[in-house]
């Protein structure tokens, strides 16, 4: 499988994605799922300034990311999906049955949501759904760099600010 | 993100900030005293961190410290960082903001001893001093064998 990680990152494109991650997984494409940039040629040009020309980077909204993810996983590059927040990543999910990870990677604060990790703050109905993507059977994890601990749903959504260094 | 006041441990006296540092973890605040301690200059600078902050409360810090003290010069870590991405975001609605990515030491230290440049012009020489500065020393020296078949 080419996808090699499904993350939720409201910074979407940034040094932890495009460095942290691409460079150790020799990441050659990322997915920008956002309804909103993909339909925004200026929110586009923006991101893609901050991606180096070895890496791909593919805009689209949720229907087109359903309708093209088989096209991602034959892609014979390694790739990233990263989605903004824990909903479109939901959406996402439900309508490609073949996704078995997710990776929380950075959902910061805001009015109503509680720390659950120095880089993951969750509001009650995001906590609902993030537990509702895990019942589908997908493995929902929290992890903000390659090199950092592996945060599981269950500890995730019990955790109390933990002592992890994000970026 | 965390940010700190212009900057200074150790001048007598207060330059008035003229540029933003910006990037992650603790790096701008080191670099803004890195300078004070090379130059007692550091108060030129205003350091915002943008640890633990959505891209959007990266802008907004960045948008109030601007507006604070009338800043119009950028220095940013990564060109691909947040930070980066939230001063491009400022830029589309006010091109008078000048912004280099890829900032270190010697562009910064540049930028403090151009105090009446314009922000364009301190901007370029400063991004011209750090790239010129950055410098591989050691035996870089291509094997024989590459070096050879490559002729």
């Amino acid at each position: 499988m080419s996808v090699t990680l499904y993350r939720i990152d409201d910074r979407l494109i940034h040094g932890q994605v495009v460095v942290g991650w691409g460079q150790p997984l020799n990441i050659g494409f990322i997915v920008l799922v956002d309804d909103d940039i993909a339909c925004c040629d200026w929110e586009q040009d923006l991101y893609r300034m901050g991606v180096p020309p070895e890496m791909e980077i593919v805009f689209t909204d949720v229907k087109g990311a359903i309708s093209n993810h088989a096209g991602y996983v034959s892609d014979k590059r390694r790739g990233i999906v990263v989605t903004p927040d824990i909903a479109t990543m939901h959406r996402l999910v439900d309508g490609v049955k073949t996704i078995g990870d997710v990776n929380v990677g950075g959902i910061h604060y805001k009015a109503g949501r509680t720390p659950r990790l120095r880089y993951a703050f969750l509001s009650p109905e995001e906590e609902r759904e993030l537990s509702v993507i895990a019942e589908h059977g997908v493995r929902v994890t929290a992890q903000d760099v390659p090199n950092a601990r592996q945060v599981s749903i269950a500890e995730l959504l019990l955790s109390k600010p933990v002592e992890e260094k994000s970026a | 993100m965390t940010s700190s006041e212009p900057g200074h441990d150790s001048a007598e006296h207060e330059d008035a900030p003229r540029a933003i540092v910006a990037g992650h973890g603790a790096l701008p605040q080191g670099l803004v005293n890195a300078v004070d301690c090379i130059s007692g200059c550091g108060s030129v600078f205003v350091a915002l961190s943008n640890f633990g902050l959505a891209g959007s409360d990266i802008e907004g810090q960045l948008r109030e410290k601007a507006a604070e003290f009338g800043i119009k010069v950028f220095f940013t870590d990564l060109p691909g960082g947040s930070a980066t991405v939230a001063v491009r975001r400022m830029m589309r609605t006010d091109p008078s903001l000048v912004l280099i990515t890829g900032a270190n030491l010697s562009a910064l230290l540049e930028f403090v001893f151009q105090p009446d440049a314009t922000p364009a012009d301190a901007a370029r020489h400063a991004a011209e001093k750090g790239r010129a500065t950055i410098v591989v020393a050691g035996n870089t020296a291509v094997p024989a064998s590459v070096d050879a078949g490559s002729k």
